[in-house]
């Protein structure tokens, strides 16, 4: 029994590593550009693809992947038309969930825990589980890592980047792929509602302690990985649910870089 | 000697619209030509033809083969949330080493700020760290798109002044694109009055006084430029005629 236990929480915490390595970099491009509504937009839709998933009998990471995908490329290609960014963005985010929840209604025959995809459901990690997350996770770190220089020009000067050879266009789109595979690992991890959190918070906290884009990247990744071990441990000895734990405890961090960088500043 | 580049009879169309017609013009190296013209007069859309980013609708465009061109944008923003140093900006997106580093930043007159964050900057030291970038790739050819934008006036002269001495130093050639006539005209070797096509060209003085360029900025957004001038090259009676 004891044997057990261990088991799934070791895979419990290792999922939650995996997505701390992904997110945390990718959500320091997020805070960056102020994309947070565009992570919010694709994380939402990807209640729809659980709903397409359930519905053909396929995969729920593939019916995620697909669209996720599709909504980041979707919304990237409309930005600028006439709407402010965070109008359209708003409105793809909601309108995704609110579709998404009303497709889920449909199933008919299919028990679906809702609750498990709003919220996660890290303690239910499988083997199998694991090993898509790790591979998802580890190939945005990748494509992170092999984009790094072109991404952060573009971050800062889409027209700094023309001039360098590189197309903004193109790292955009890095961005939007690179998001949709977060979205699709992290779902099973912290649920559709806080994978934005898991962009956005580590980031935010290494902000103040960070002065290169290198440091705030490792920083956040560090932030998020203790998150995400001291959530289930939360979870585990306050009986928590753990996506939410894990958030709370990286706003706790958020909160003491806060305090430190502000003592930090009043030091010098 | 042959010219860093030559347009001729070049025309540039975006979205359909002729932008620029007609437009034919050739930079000999270690010239600075600069380039003036009304919001919407094609200056930009002619910069981004020569660095190739956008093709040509008719007439040619020839760039010496592998002629190495420094571009400095109009402006940065930084955005606060992003920490990064004078340093690593300049090691995008490619990296150098420090000693090119300090070099560049040195001949810019920025050697100071090294180490500081980019979002800290006063608009003239982020345009000298601008300008140090575009030295990295040792130019013939040195760009810059409205680059004092956003400086004051002794700003934008101290500005002028220092590309003047780059390319003293460097030996590369200048294209520049300004509305601030009465600082460029000084420095520059060459004028072009550009409203589509080219209405005049020539030496500072020449184009100052030419009926084409009075024409285009002699009345509407141009009006009070132009008076500034002339007030200032009558100073002395001006004053005197308050004293009476």
């Amino acid at each position: 029994m004891s044997m057990l236990f261990d088991d799934f929480l070791i895979r419990a915490t290792l999922a939650g590593i995996a997505v701390a390595v992904a997110a945390a970099p990718l959500g320091c491009f997020v805070v960056w550009r102020r994309m947070a509504y565009f992570g919010d937009a694709t994380a939402h839709a990807a209640i729809l693809g659980v709903a397409l998933a359930l519905a053909f009998n396929l995969s729920v990471f593939l019916g995620v992947l697909f669209v996720t995908i599709l909504m980041a490329t979707l919304v990237s290609r409309l930005s600028g038309r006439g709407f402010a960014m965070d109008t359209l963005l708003g409105v793809m985010a909601h309108a995704s969930l609110a579709i998404g929840l009303v497709a889920v209604s449909f199933l008919s025959g299919v028990r679906v825990d809702l609750m498990a995809f709003l919220f996660g459901d890290i303690l239910a990690v499988s083997v199998t589980d694991l090993v898509v997350i790790w591979a998802g996770a580890l190939s945005v770190l990748a494509l992170l890592v092999w984009r790094w220089d072109a991404l952060l020009t573009a971050t800062m000067s889409p027209e700094l980047a023309r001039a360098g050879g590189l197309d903004p266009d193109r790292e955009q789109l890095v961005l939007s792929i690179t998001l949709a595979i977060v979205v699709a690992v992290a779902l099973k991890v912290v649920g559709v509602i806080l994978i934005t959190a898991m962009l956005i918070i580590p980031a935010a906290a290494a902000r103040p302690l960070a002065r290169t884009p290198e440091s705030m990247a490792v920083i956040a990744i560090l932030v998020a990985i203790i998150a995400a071990f001291g959530g289930l441990q939360m979870s585990l000895w306050a009986d928590t649910p753990a996506g939410p734990s894990i958030v709370t405890v990286a706003f706790c961090l958020f909160m003491l870089s806060l305090i430190t960088g502000a003592f930090y500043r009043g030091m010098r | 000697m042959t010219p860093l580049f030559k347009a001729e009879a070049l025309s540039v169309k975006l979205d359909g619209q002729t932008v620029l017609a007609q437009v034919t013009l050739a930079i000999m190296p270690g010239e600075i030509v600069t380039i003036v013209g009304p919001n919407g007069s094609g200056k930009s859309t002619l910069l981004r033809a020569i660095i190739g980013a956008v093709p040509p609708a008719g007439g040619t465009l020839t760039v010496r083969p592998g002629l190495r061109i420094g571009y400095v944008p109009q402006k940065l923003h930084v955005d606060s949330t992003l920490p990064v140093t004078v340093l690593r900006f300049l090691s995008l997106p490619k990296r150098v080493s420090r000693s090119e580093a300090a070099h560049v930043l040195e001949l810019a007159g920025a050697q100071n700020i090294a180490s500081k964050q980019l979002s800290e900057l006063s608009g003239g030291q982020l345009q000298r760290v601008l300008l140090a970038r575009a030295l990295l790739a040792k130019p013939e050819l040195l760009i810059l798109d409205e680059a004092t934008q956003g400086l004051d006036q002794p700003g934008s002269a101290a500005f002028y002044q220092l590309v003047g001495d780059i390319r003293d130093d460097i030996g590369c050639a200048v294209l520049m694109v300004s509305h601030e006539l009465h600082v460029v005209m000084a420095s520059s070797d060459r004028v072009i009055c550009l409203n589509g096509h080219i209405c005049c060209e020539g030496h500072p003085a020449h184009v100052a006084s030419a009926p084409e360029y009075r024409a285009l900025f002699g009345s509407g957004t141009g009006g009070a430029l132009a008076l500034y001038r002339h007030d200032h090259d009558h100073e002395h009676s001006h004053k005197h005629e308050h004293v009476e």
